[in-house]
């Protein structure tokens, strides 16, 4: 028995790097210290897809490693308009590959970002993001908003180790010396623990962020007695709050992005940060999901200038979601073959999309199963990224970690082997068949 | 297997070794200069201009900053857009380039060597991985050290020997090339939404911006650096600065260099040269820094040239692009690095209409034209916060030509004649001056001619441009798209660039220092270090390091500690 110290968690973006483990003959036996309840679920391991599978008169086939990469290479060769999804829980390393794939194929990449904070994106490519790393938020923060996001459930340890439990410099007594405030359109278990609870009613975000911005600017005579369900009352207090922080953060989640209003809401809440900058020190900060979604839009971003949805078809990358997200080229019925990597579509695209997708022919990779696999053609598994290989990620704040090896496997490949082998018999299929 | 290139009558200026357009002939084996070959390929000059490859001494070209800005700006990411070619990935930004098209663009203006100037050391891995997928160039980055709280305790107890060996930890963990110094103490204070100018307090820390300057040249010169501290000073962009500028530089006067070089590096300095108490009465003060660096021997210093045009803001400074979104009203990011440093993006648009962009533009010639020796002076613009790099050559072209400036002095705001003395000077560089401020003076203010690179001596790595112009070449026009695409440049005995289109992209090597500390006092630095990791960062101390797999093509320069 040996124990592992520092590992890093390849489960939520909070990327948790002081996680001990106890590894007994190959496999992680005991989670000491360090992980959530889900985070551990994950470091012991559960069901795997066993082996590389083809689907055959509409079953799904146990194939072998060489052949199942065969098999993907051909479909995107050979497919005019692919599209390569997913990548939010792999490494970067797999992420360069994979862009670089979609560059030469003159396909679609994208990232589960269009599904969830891609909102976000498009609100800071119209006001920008004042925000910070978690530690600054640990040592410095008197006052927390989560505003549409449940951390207790989605990112369990996000107030522990970042936020309102957390202790630092200027905050060593931890909670006792700090106010966080909850917005959401229902309880939860982390609006039980707020100081303030804002219950919005649904759709409601957008005005009560407006509210909030015109009494930091010093409008509140013109704020009527309800704003988007929140009385007047309530809405002084915690402007209140806000003017008197000296620093203040808000984290917000799906729970914004995705109600009425979209990334509208998020610029809203950006300039409403922008406000209360006037009193104190403020910053935003969505609550990414996947523990590598940030990490994919920032290897997208440096590679192409774009941080996902690249439509690579006129050689240079073409970005405009709406035009050439996944679910966008999906719903019109565009795409003719597509690569799914690393995320779920079959469990999160709207139905629409995914029937299209459940047409065309589509290549999952992943280590473990999941409704996209009821419809994939190829599947091959690969090897877990921070348990059974390394690699780049980047946490929710965008602060760069590398997994660790935690345990070996003699059978599984990488993500990013895999990537690199399907694009070798891409290269080879073009050079033979000519084309690119 | 033996690769030989000749490249015969070349024209050649190479200011470290001398040589000032000297036709002769250059011999390459192997990737280096070497004194004859025997059956080589031939390259024909044909008396065009030659130089050693260019070195760039500060610009932002990878990292958290310099992506937020690509991520914040489709806008700018659509300008430049080309194709994939066999060759070259495909290419997007003017401001913020991807990754790619910087290495491309740079290789095509005859560069070779950059210097990424702002690391925070928590995201190192980011630069690092940002490094590798920009193709071609030679590179280093300089990690930020000035606002970290480690820094802050050794010099609140005047510990030098312990702060030394905190540089020497830091620089080997981020895998960087020396000491970046960014608004010192103001930067801290940002984290509360503060600033600092030299004297004031940095709050809690009991300290001054002048301490943390002082304190990190001396601990700097325990070891023999090759580059000295590199100084962006506090109070960056604000009217009235010049005097805050020439009392840092002043901070570190007397004290010794361990090597042959300055102690101090003044970067981006026409940000820093403003008179006037207000943008009312805004003036240049570029003849009151020239004058001070032309009377002393300590420092050198970059330009910060503006390009005028639109262009993506980013520094460290936190405050300072705070001010500037302030003043524009445009988008604005901001990062906060716990415990270390921070920064801060906006796109500006520098307009020669504007009395004051105009001013800020002939800042930047005066100094590079008041400034007698050329070996105190390199060119930059502070890629891309005064403008983007590929606007050098239009920078070169203005420096050589008095005519040009005449013709730009008629078309922007008359500020110029009330305001500067740009109008009234007449000094024009020529090719061999102009080679100082772009690869000799530049190598050696980073130390970097002991490796191979700013120079055609014997054993220097073979990185050459060859530009499509003749020695007596006056034009501005010419002489200004002659620096902009090259006839050739060879990066390692390997052709990358010919008649301005990018024929191979081999990978660069990525320069890193490492401090040699004393092994007891690195221990008992260590001590206090653990302890800030326990309490106060968010990841854990034996997760910080940069790992080796994220320098696939290192190159090592040892700076021994000094007795």
């Amino acid at each position: 028995m040996a124990e592992v110290t520092d590992v890093v968690c390849s489960l939520c973006g909070c990327v948790c790097d002081d996680i001990v483990v106890e590894v007994e003959n190959n496999a992680v036996t005991k989670v000491k210290r360090g992980a959530c309840s889900v985070g551990k679920a994950k470091l012991l391991g559960h069901h795997r897809i066993k082996a590389p599978m083809m689907r055959v008169n509409g079953e799904l086939k146990e194939i072998s490693y060489d052949d199942a990469i065969k098999k993907a290479a051909e479909i995107l060769a050979h497919a005019r308009r692919p599209l390569l999804y997913g990548w939010s829980s792999t490494v970067c390393e797999a992420d360069r590959v994979g862009v670089e794939l979609a560059e030469y194929l003159g396909g679609v990449v994208d990232n589960t970002a269009t599904v969830c904070h891609g909102p976000s994106v498009l609100a800071i490519q119209d006001v920008g993001l004042p925000s910070c790393t978690l530690g600054q938020i640990k040592n410095r923060a008197d006052i927390i908003i989560y505003w549409g996001s449940n951390p207790t459930a989605a990112h369990a340890n996000h107030m522990k180790r970042y936020s309102y439990i957390s202790k630092g410099f200027w905050t060593a007594e931890g909670k006792k010396d700090k106010k966080m405030v909850v917005v959401d359109v229902r309880e939860t278990k982390t609006s039980k623990m707020a100081d303030v609870f804002v219950q919005v009613k649904p759709g409601g975000d957008y005005p009560v962020f407006s509210a909030l911005r015109a009494i930091l600017r010093g409008q509140a005579e013109i704020i009527p007695d309800e704003v988007g369900g929140v009385p007047k009352a309530k809405l002084l207090e915690v402007a209140e709050m806000m003017k008197k922080a000296k620093f203040g953060i808000i984290f917000f989640g799906m729970g914004v992005t995705h109600s009425r209003g979209r990334q509208n809401n998020i610029v809203n809440a950006i300039q409403l940060t922008r406000a209360a900058h006037l009193y104190g020190k403020w910053s935003i900060m969505p609550m990414r999901g996947h523990y590598n979604v940030t990490g994919f839009n920032q290897v997208c971003t440096w590679q192409t200038g774009f941080p996902y949805s690249v439509d690579f078809s006129r050689g240079y990358a073409w970005y405009n979601p709406g035009e050439t997200s996944s679910t966008d080229l999906l719903a019109r019925g565009e795409a003719d073959a597509a690569l799914i990597i690393a995320s779920d579509p079959g469990a999160h695209f709207p139905g629409e999309a995914l029937r299209h997708l459940a047409k065309i022919p589509t290549v999952m990779i992943d280590p473990f199963p999941n409704p996209t696999m009821e419809f994939a053609d190829v599947v091959i598994p690969v090897a877990i990224s921070g348990i059974e290989c390394e690699g780049g990620v980047y946490r929710m704040d965008n602060v760069p970690l590398r997994l660790r090896k935690v345990i070996d496997t003699d059978y599984y490949i990488p993500d990013e082997k895999i990537v690199e082998r399907i694009f070798d018999e891409v290269r080879a299929i073009k050079a033979k068949e000519g084309g690119v | 297997m033996t690769e030989e290139l000749l490249i015969k009558n070349a024209v050649v200026y190479d200011p470290i070794n001398g040589v000032r357009g000297e036709r002769k002939d250059i011999c390459i084996r192997d990737g280096k200069i070497v004194a004859s070959v025997r059956n080589p390929k031939v390259i024909d000059a044909g008396g065009r201009v030659v130089m050693p490859g260019g070195v760039d001494v500060h610009a932002h070209i990878a990292g958290g900053k310099v992506n937020s800005g690509r991520l914040m700006r489709p806008e700018d990411g659509r300008k430049g857009r080309e194709p994939k070619t066999k060759v070259c990935r495909a290419q997007s930004g003017y401001s913020v380039p991807n990754t790619f098209t910087t290495g491309y663009r740079y290789a095509k203006m005859g560069y070779t060597f950059v210097m990424e100037p702002a690391m925070p050391p928590l995201l190192a891995r980011h630069t690092h991985e940002e490094l590798i997928d920009t193709p071609i160039l030679d590179n280093a980055a300089l990690p930020l050290i000035d606002n970290n709280w480690m820094t802050f305790d050794y010099v609140k107890s005047g510990d030098i020997d312990l702060l030394a060996a905190y540089i020497a930890w830091m620089i080997k963990a981020t895998k960087g090339y020396g000491v970046k110094i960014v608004n010192p103490g103001g930067t801290e204070a940002w984290g509360w939404g503060k600033n600092c100018d030299l004297h004031d307090p940095v709050p809690t820390f009991d300290i001054t911006p002048a301490d943390i300057v002082k304190a990190l040249a001396l601990a700097n010169e325990k070891f023999a650096m090759p580059h000295s501290i590199h100084v962006h000073t506090n109070m960056l962009g604000h009217p009235g600065n010049f005097e805050t500028t020439l009392a840092t530089l002043d901070l570190v006067k007397g004290i010794k260099s361990v090597k042959n070089r300055p102690v101090l590096h003044c970067t981006h300095t026409q940000f820093h040269s403003y008179g006037g108490t207000s943008w009312k009465d805004f003036e240049s003060k570029a003849n009151a820094i020239a004058n001070y660096v032309n009377n002393n021997n300590h420092v050198s210093i970059d330009i910060g040239q503006i390009i005028l045009g639109d262009t993506t803001t980013m520094t460290a400074d936190g405050p300072m692009e705070y001010s500037l979104y302030q003043i524009t009203g445009r988008k604005w990011t901001n990062c906060d690095v716990e415990l270390e440093t921070g920064s801060g993006i906006t796109p500006f648009l520098y307009s020669g209409k504007v009395g004051v962009h105009t001013i800020q533009w002939t800042i930047g010639q005066e100094l590079a034209l008041l400034i007698k020796d050329p070996w105190k002076l390199a060119l930059t613009t502070d890629h891309p916060n005064a403008g983007p790099f590929i606007g050098y050559p239009i920078v070169i072209s203005t420096l050589m030509s008095k005519k040009r400036r005449d013709e730009i002095a008629k078309e922007v705001s008359p500020a110029i004649y009330d305001k500067s003395s740009l109008p009234s000077i007449d000094r024009e560089l020529d090719f061999y001056e102009v080679a100082i401020i772009t690869r000799g003076a530049t190598a050696k203010i980073l130390g970097l001619q002991e490796h191979g690179k700013g120079h055609l001596g014997l054993g220097a790595d073979a990185d050459i441009a060859i530009y499509d112009l003749s020695p007596e070449e006056r034009d501005a026009g010419k002489i200004q798209r002659a620096f902009l695409n090259t006839k050739y440049t060879i990066k390692g005995g390997q052709v990358v660039v010919k008649d301005g289109e990018v024929v191979a992209a081999p990978a660069g090597k990525t320069f890193f220092v490492t401090p040699e500390c004393d092994q007891k006092l690195m221990d008992e630095m260590l001590v206090n270090l653990k302890q800030k990791f326990e309490n106060y960062y968010s990841v854990t101390y034996n997760n910080y390091a940069v790992q080796d797999v994220y320098l696939p093509h290192p190159y090592e320069i040892k700076a021994p500690m000094v007795a």
